[in-house]
């Protein structure tokens, strides 16, 4: 008899740790909802390895991981919940989930959650977490009872770079706030350190765009200066072959999505060589039906490229309708990089820099290392001369004009994945990638190189200043006063021809 | 070589023709106002609507002939005629909202809850001064442009890109609120002009001669320039630049002249063109407004004077019944246009009407 009481008691002791899970489960089922959040916040201050399979069920929106979804919360009890979370997984023996938690815990801790902090904070071996904790701590020792507390946390505050730290800081100035005169003073001294570190992530927030606003333009202007600077061909339609790759993409995605629904992951890859080839095989077939016949007459291209122009931007509209369709971003392309406080840099901008400077790098070994190219310099340099040493000019024209169009191609496929696609896409980069190429010289690589990246980068610099009309309007006066000194663009091709 | 009948008699018909017809088109445009005074149900009567339209279709043929002095006679393709265009027509426009408003502020500025005038809208209230700035605003902006673009030699493609870039700008700039000039919607709900209601068939016959007086002045000033020592300095400019200053001439002040000039007749054209259509938004300052410009006077022929008008009336004419008709078909109408009379008709419709013998 004593044998079953034994196996019955280990039983019931085996099964302790479910059961009081399961009782917590019940507890918070039949709470109402101001006991739910009591039980949230006890539960945040006071964390139990056992419940972090309740909490994120809970999250989901069930009472267990074998629930139905039946629980439905609002606002406030789902921040409690994160909240109550986070504190569960201070107990984690992963330093990166640690580290994750105190940083949720910065913004969101509680004050009943002081006491467990101030625990962790002193337990902590990880340095990042102690820090990250560290200044979680601050933020709830700002209203502590004593001034030298208070004074402490303050000085703390000032080493982060939080917008939050701000705020709070802020708050702090106010006699009403706080009554000691110096933790005013201290935190008018943490205030504006945390200022200053705001301001660099700000700055480097908007280089940062601009440097992909560069990367955008310099796919658009790369096949501009290899048109404009060949063939002498103004192409106003260059634009919608960045349209066209957008579009492509769009293709792809949908073609992806109904016979190959595993690969979508990766459409993007796939829509590169599409667009690429759609952009190049409406360039060439331009090129042989209506350029062509121009060469020479530059403003006259520029007229019947804007016809083209017309004609594809009203036949999308027809194909695919006005409004614009969507292009989604795969998951290795969203999300980002938390550099600082204020500044995340996201993945799909940081592929695109990259991916511009590959495909420059790709058209300059195109250019300067492959027989293409030296057939296209030749003609560039001379076309006459280039003839008669058995240049094919007519193919290397086609080629050329093909090339430059399907560069804008891969454009188009950068573009769709950090804008709108729509079929006026192309108009709005027209006109900056214009000037890009007169800045940066004609038939100039490097010369568009920076001087895509330094509009870019100009352009959304001066546009938190001035506003970004302003800025615009500035850009062009410069551009203008630029071109007084150096008329033929920042890289010209020296030489003694006057027509 | 196959060309349609109408075109040999034409040519075979020689100038005497060409005058004919020119003095019925004048007759015809001084007699459609006049028409439009009839009673109602009168069945001469032309409606208010056809006059608007003949008008409005007048304003551009202005603006295609400012566009054609620099352009066929200079060889300065401007993308950029539409900012002088809606400069002319907001200096306009600030009066006539000074006149609807009375004493108060314009009712865009009270929807924004402005309490008192920008200063640049400051002696607006005044038609004289409404003229001047008409004149002065795409005047000053053309010199001052012009004689960059001038000094540093831009010219071409360059010159087309950075016009282009200019009226793009000033759309920007307007489509702002904080701008004062009515942002997206521009301004429109106009009442009176010089105490005269606005929507009063008198008032348009009015303004609809006016609109033919300065089409005919242009006319004559761009003939007297073509003819003048001037108009062949100008196309000597056009065809050999450096060789034209390599014979002692300076091209600067020739360029600067006549750019201004058709900047000044673009806001000129403005100015008639708001009070007779009732509205003025930044949408006219639109690159593709003034690429179209380029296109009546490619398709009437530059170079003539002529040409421009015949090519702005054309174009305009079928906008407006395509855009009834077909609104789908009307871009790709458009872009094919474009593509013809740049491969086909280098010398525009003119070109094809004139005797083939001729140089």
């Amino acid at each position: 008899m004593p044998k079953a009481l034994h196996r019955l008691l280990l039983c019931l002791c085996l099964w302790l740790p479910f059961a009081a899970q399961a009782s917590d489960a019940q507890d918070f089922a039949s709470a109402s909802a101001n006991d739910r959040a009591r039980l949230l916040q006890e539960w945040a201050a006071q964390p139990d390895p056992a419940r972090l399979g309740l909490l994120g069920s809970l999250q989901q929106g069930r009472l267990g991981p074998d629930q139905p979804r039946t629980l439905r919360l609002n606002n406030r009890l789902r921040g409690l919940l994160d909240n109550a979370l986070a504190s569960q997984r201070l107990l984690s023996d992963d330093a990166q989930v640690r580290l994750q938690a105190a940083q949720h815990l910065q913004r969101r801790a509680q004050p009943t959650q002081l006491g467990l902090l101030e625990r962790h904070h002193a337990a902590e071996t990880d340095q990042a977490v102690h820090a990250a904790l560290g200044l979680a701590l601050a933020n709830l020792q700002l209203v502590a009872a004593e001034p030298s507390v208070r004074l402490a946390a303050v000085r703390l505050l000032g080493e982060s770079g939080d917008p939050l730290a701000r705020t709070r800081l802020q708050a702090l100035l106010e006699p009403a706030v706080e009554s000691d005169e110096g933790v005013r003073t201290a935190a008018r001294t943490s205030l504006d350190q945390v200022e200053r570190k705001l301001l660099i992530g700000e700055l480097l927030g908007q280089a940062f765009s601009g440097l992909s606003l560069g990367s955008v333009l310099l796919l658009a202007a790369l096949g501009l200066a290899i048109t404009f600077g060949l063939l002498g061909v103004i192409n106003m339609a260059h634009g919608e072959m960045l349209m066209l790759g957008a579009y492509s993409t769009y293709g792809v995605q949908i073609l992806v999505q109904r016979y190959a629904p595993g690969a979508l992951e990766f459409y993007p890859l796939l829509a590169l060589p599409v667009a690429f080839a759609v952009s190049a095989g409406v360039g060439m077939l331009l090129e042989r039906t209506v350029i062509r016949h121009l060469y020479g007459r530059p403003l006259e291209t520029l007229l019947a490229t804007w016809g083209i122009s017309l004609i594809l931007i009203q036949a999308v509209r027809l194909i695919f309708g006005a409004q614009n369709v969507e292009v989604a971003n795969p998951g290795w392309l969203s999300g980002g990089v938390q550099v600082l406080p204020n500044l995340v840099l996201p993945w799909s901008r940081i592929v695109i820099i990259g991916f511009a400077l590959c495909v420059a790098l790709l058209t300059w070994l195109l250019l300067n290392r492959t027989r293409l190219g030296l057939n296209v310099r030749a003609v560039t340099q001379n076309r006459n001369m280039a003839a008669c040493c058995g240049v094919p000019t007519g193919r290397v024209d086609m080629l050329a004009f093909g090339l430059g169009c399907g560069i804008a191609g891969l454009g188009g496929v950068a573009l769709s994945q950090i804008g709108n696609v729509g079929p006026d896409l192309g108009q709005s980069y027209i006109i900056d990638s214009f000037l890009v190429v007169v800045l940066g010289g004609v038939g100039q690589l490097a010369g568009s190189l920076w001087a895509a990246f330094g509009l870019g980068v100009a352009n959304k610099l001066l546009e938190p200043q001035i506003g970004a009309v302003l800025g615009k309007i500035l850009i062009l006066a410069l551009i203008i006063l630029f071109i007084q000194k150096r008329p033929q663009g920042l890289f010209a091709l020296k030489g003694r021809v006057i027509d | 070589m196959n060309q349609p009948l109408l075109v040999t008699a034409t040519q075979k018909a020689g100038p005497r023709l060409s005058l004919v017809i020119g003095a019925i088109v004048l007759l015809t445009l001084i007699a459609l106002p006049l028409l439009s005074l009839l009673p109602d149900g009168h069945s001469l009567q032309v409606s208010a609507y056809i006059l608007t339209l003949v008008g409005k279709i007048l304003c551009y043929a202005i603006v295609a002939l400012a566009l054609d002095l620099v352009w066929g006679y200079a060889g300065l393709l401007s993308l950029g005629h539409g900012l002088f265009f809606a400069l002319g027509g907001y200096a306009m426009g600030m009066y006539l909202m000074r006149e609807a408003a009375g004493d108060g502020l314009p009712a865009f500025m009270s929807f924004l809850s402005w309490q008192e005038l920008p200063w640049y809208w400051a002696g607006t209230q005044h038609f004289a001064w409404a003229l001047c700035l008409v004149v002065l605003a795409p005047g000053s902006l053309a010199l001052v442009f012009g004689y960059f673009a001038f000094r540093s030699r831009i010219k071409g493609v360059y010159f087309s890109i950075m016009t282009q870039a200019l009226t793009f700008a000033g759309m920007l700039l307007f489509f702002r609120n904080e701008t004062g000039f009515g942002g997206n919607n521009g301004f429109t709900n106009f009442r009176s002009v010089l105490g005269f209601d606005i929507t009063a068939p008198g008032t348009r016959a009015v303004l609809f001669l006016l609109t033919v007086a300065l089409l005919a002045g242009s006319l004559y000033l761009g003939w007297r320039l073509a003819q003048s020592k001037f108009g062949r300095v100008l196309t000597a400019l056009r065809d050999a630049e450096n060789r034209l200053m390599f014979c002692g001439y300076d091209p600067r002040g020739f360029k600067l002249f006549i750019w201004v000039l058709s900047a000044v007749l673009c806001g000129l054209a403005g100015a008639l063109y708001v009070p007779q259509v009732g509205i003025i938004n930044p949408g006219e300052m639109s690159p593709t407004n003034s690429i179209e410009a380029a296109v009546w006077v490619a398709l009437g022929g530059r170079g003539t004077l002529i040409g421009p008008l015949l090519g702005a009336g054309l174009v305009n004419g079928f906008k407006s019944w395509f855009t009834v008709a077909f609104p789908e078909v009307w871009l790709f109408f458009l872009g094919a246009l474009f593509i013809v009379v740049t491969l086909y008709l280098p010398k525009g419709l003119v070109g094809l009407l004139k005797k083939r013998d001729e140089p």
